[in-house]
């Protein structure tokens, strides 16, 4: 399994999504062997020692390769952390050449390197996550002659908000779903896409939705607070819609100033969601609390009384279910994968400002729809289980097999 | 000698539009005008007029023999003379045939039997002025909404000068007995009861397009005869139903209506066989014995019971805060406004805020005009909170009435300040 980051450092959904799934896959009795460019630097909150092979998890072995790789980079920035580790490296160890200079010589830098492993590494299926890694997979493939599935958590409309394409990335995609024996979507919205923009056929593509890690029970009590709190969790970037956010912030504080709205997060939006918050004269209403990591992330959950996806495009959306888990009530993009399998939950177009405003209205001030879609969604949530997209790639695992067999 | 009792229910609900909390106490338009247009208009082309047709050419073939009854809700009447006149003309013509029955029901199809049997009342009346005005018949016989029925209500229903009364035939109120016959509530002195004999108003109903049934397809010849089976053990077999079963639950290509053409040729060919109008039923049969009926039944759902309406602490809550409003908008003299309220008190708002999703979700999905049933709570109640100001308007002194009936779980915002003076400078 090809992948590029993994917790306990991660900088998004798909960390969160592999980690889930490896597990699942290693309860069903699959063995993984997981690929991975983790270099010394991994996110630029927080450059921690690397401790992903400490994570100990029955049958899944971790294989590090170092890599600058990071998922939500752009070329721009690539180039200066690539700056900055060869000044770093210099200065210490003196093995800044081993890196490649760009992205995409980095992907196909790491795809050499997956090439040697599928030559060392016993295996009877690729499973290649997101665009980084799907030349790795196709290099993996022609190694070993083992079949290809090509994972698609977000594809680069979504990451662009269907503006402004990066052609290179766009050509990255659809080769590797080309080259692929299958193609896992994470959502019917995802797959669809897959189909309209990258000419897949949509037989080849199977939709396996993501699920939740479940810990604990939540605690249901009502909050007694008399200032209400609004949250959103996400990179501040376009994709994801904190402009709408921050827009229907304003809307509900025109009809109840008594509401705080929390923006949890970090990304190239972020100066100017400050910026327009205090255009709107809603700074004070609106908390920018920066990127939360572990538990950080339950607290805030429990602290709101609602939590808002209004992503412009969401392939999936986890952060909703983490949400229920914590028994917090949730208003979510219709654009998004998620929500094609969660009920009890609001929905709402991300452009419909007025709309996403009265909605979270409704929530703060009928307490029995926040109850309702407190205690609903949080029994709800339990069926969002892991192992059962495991089960589910397991078996297009099965048929790419059974496949690949009759063809040899 | 058996009867053959058909029963239709015909009913549409002004939807609500969505009624954004910024609208309060600005703008008091709450219907979905077009919305309520469009529905209307397809269900016509698709089923109403279709259907009369169908019903007109069977009583013109059967000189008289074919008989059926209806009961048209009287927010269905409203929206006909306003968006598809040429319906209500063509159920004149099936009145004037003399074959045709119309029964009682509640105007606004509500469930306001449960919560102010002042306000029932006063809708049966208005509904039995309705149908006397438009089809030239006064209702004998009564069915509350969806059949929600029990002993007290038919009592209640009896006092007002009913003779007879439906409902629904559950296994759980039946036991060994057959819904075939005529029966009497416990609580009652002269009113009649017919049950609906639901395996075989289903079958018609819902299972008829099922190609996983091992029945299908229903042929009118394979019904007949296990209509025929209740001859010698009952007096008329009750199938009730949806009017929207031809042509908009079942599409014109299941072949539901050629089906409903053969169905008549079938039955009338034994020569004991009959159809009956439910008066008809009643007139003609004594009931066998008493039925004790306690608790609420209805036709909706696997549970046969409330809990499509009032399931969930949603449906409870709009609910009772709705009732809340009775006494002091009737006090006040606004006649728009009694009549949003009547609107408001349709079954079908609390039904789309139904959350049994897993099992009966698709029906509830039926033309409903939400996302989630949370969608139709919150319009629900941002409608209530609109009428906290209409109401303030009328009457200065109302205010405080209101303060007082609405406490309920603290759901309705009394007080809602003007938001411009609230917003503080940074």
């Amino acid at each position: 399994m090809f992948g590029w980051e993994f917790p306990p450092v991660y900088s998004g959904g798909l960390g969160t999504a592999c980690y889930g799934l490896t597990k699942g896959l290693s309860k069903n009795s699959c063995k993984v062997t997981f690929v991975m460019p983790t270099g010394p630097i991994v996110h630029h909150d927080h450059v921690d020692v690397i401790v992903a092979d400490k994570v100990s998890l029955e049958n899944v072995k971790f294989t590090k390769v170092p890599s600058l790789l990071l998922p939500y980079l752009t070329s721009g920035g690539y180039d200066q952390r690539y700056r900055k580790l060869l000044q770093k490296q210099n200065a210490s160890e003196g093995h800044g050449s081993l890196y490649g200079k760009d992205m995409m010589a980095e992907v196909w830098r790491f795809s050499e390197i997956a090439r040697l492993i599928a030559a060392t590494e016993d295996h009877d299926v690729i499973h290649a996550h997101d665009w980084m890694t799907y030349e790795a997979g196709i290099k993996a493939k022609k190694e070993s002659g083992k079949p290809l599935v090509c994972h698609i958590h977000a594809t680069e409309f979504d990451r662009s908000g269907f503006g402004g394409v990066n052609q290179y990335v766009y050509d990255i995609e659809r080769k590797g779903l080309h080259a692929a024996d299958k193609v896992i979507a994470v959502s019917n919205y995802t797959k669809g896409i897959v189909a309209k923009h990258y000419g897949v056929p949509e037989h080849k593509i199977e939709v396996v939705h993501n699920a939740v890690e479940f810990t604990d029970f939540p605690d249901l009590k009502d909050k007694q607070e008399d200032e209400k709190m609004v949250l959103f969790l996400g990179r501040i970037t376009l994709q994801k819609g904190p402009d709408y956010f921050i827009e229907a912030a304003k809307k509900v504080l025109e009809h109840d100033p008594k509401v705080k709205f929390v923006v949890a997060g970090s990304g190239d939006m972020m100066g100017r969601m400050i910026e327009r918050s205090a255009e709107l004269g809603i700074a004070n209403k609106v908390l920018f609390s920066g990127f939360l990591k572990g538990d950080d992330i339950d607290r805030a959950y429990k602290m709101a009384d609602l939590y808002v996806l209004p992503s412009v495009s969401e392939p999936f959306g986890i952060t909703p279910l983490e949400a229920m888990r914590n028994g917090t009530p949730c208003l979510i993009s219709k654009t998004s994968g998620v929500s094609e399998v969660v009920t009890h939950c609001l929905k709402v177009d991300f452009w419909d400002v007025d709309e996403m405003a009265n909605k979270i209205l409704g929530v703060l001030h009928y307490g029995l729809l926040h109850k309702s879609l407190q205690e609903n969604g949080s029994s709800e949530v339990k069926k969002f289980n892991w192992e059962i997209p495991a089960r589910k790639c397991m078996d297009v695992y099965r048929q790419v097999m059974s496949e690949s067999k009759i063809a040899g | 000698m058996v009867s053959l009792c058909f029963y239709f229910q015909v009913h549409q609900p002004f939807r609500l539009r969505k009624y954004s909390v910024f609208e309060i106490g600005k703008n008091s338009d709450y219907f979905d005008h077009s919305k309520n247009r469009e529905v209307m208009q397809k269900v016509a082309k698709k089923c109403y007029l279709p259907a009369n047709k169908l019903m007109m050419d069977l009583i013109k073939q059967h000189k008289g023999n074919f008989k059926i009854s209806y009961s048209i809700s009287g927010v269905a009447l409203d929206q006909f003379k306003k968006y598809a006149p040429e319906v209500l003309l063509s159920f004149k013509e099936l009145a004037d045939t003399g074959c045709v029955e119309f029964l009682a029901e509640t105007y606004y199809h509500s469930l306001s039997y449960l919560f102010s049997k002042d306000e029932f009342k006063q809708q049966v009346m208005q509904h039995t002025k309705k149908i006397k005005a438009l089809f030239g018949q006064t209702p004998r016989v009564f069915r509350n909404t969806e059949l929600i029925f029990n002993n007290e209500l038919a009592k209640f229903v009896e006092d007002l000068g009913y003779e007879g009364i439906l409902a629904e035939g559950a296994d759980h109120i039946l036991g060994w007995r057959s819904p075939n016959f005529v029966y009497r509530p416990v609580s009652c002195s002269k009113i009649k009861l017919l049950l609906k004999n639901y395996k075989l108003s289903d079958d018609v109903a819902f299972r008829f397009s099922n190609k996983g049934w091992n029945e299908h397809p229903l042929t009118a010849e394979k019904f007949n005869k296990w209509l025929s089976a209740a001859n010698g053990n009952g007096v008329s077999v009750n199938l009730f139903m949806d009017y929207e079963t031809f042509g908009e639950h079942q599409w014109e290509d299941t072949g539901i209506f050629q089906f409903l053409r053969a169905l008549p040729n079938e039955f009338l060919k034994h020569p004991d066989n009959n159809f009956k109008t439910v008066s008809e039923v009643i007139d003609n049969n004594e009931p066998v014995s008493d039925l004790d009926i306690h608790n609420f039944v209805s036709w909706a759902d696997i549970e046969r019971d409330l809990s499509a309406w009032l399931g969930n602490k949603l449906q409870n809550s709009a609910s009772s805060e709705l009732y809340a409003f009775e006494q002091v908008i009737k006090n006040g003299n606004d006649p728009q406004l009694l009549e949003d309220w009547r609107k408001l008190t349709t079954s079908d708002h609390f039904y789309y805020m139904c959350i049994k999703w897993f099992n009966d979700g698709d029906v509830h999905k039926y033309f409903n005009p939400y996302d989630t049933p949370y969608d139709g709570f919150i319009t629900f109640m941002n409608v209530l909170n609109d009428f906290v100001y209409r109401v303030n308007q009328t009457s200065v002194n109302q205010a405080d009435v209101l303060a007082q009936t609405c406490t309920n779980q603290g759901q309705v915002m009394t007080h809602i300040e003007n938001p411009s003076s609230l917003i503080k400078p940074i």
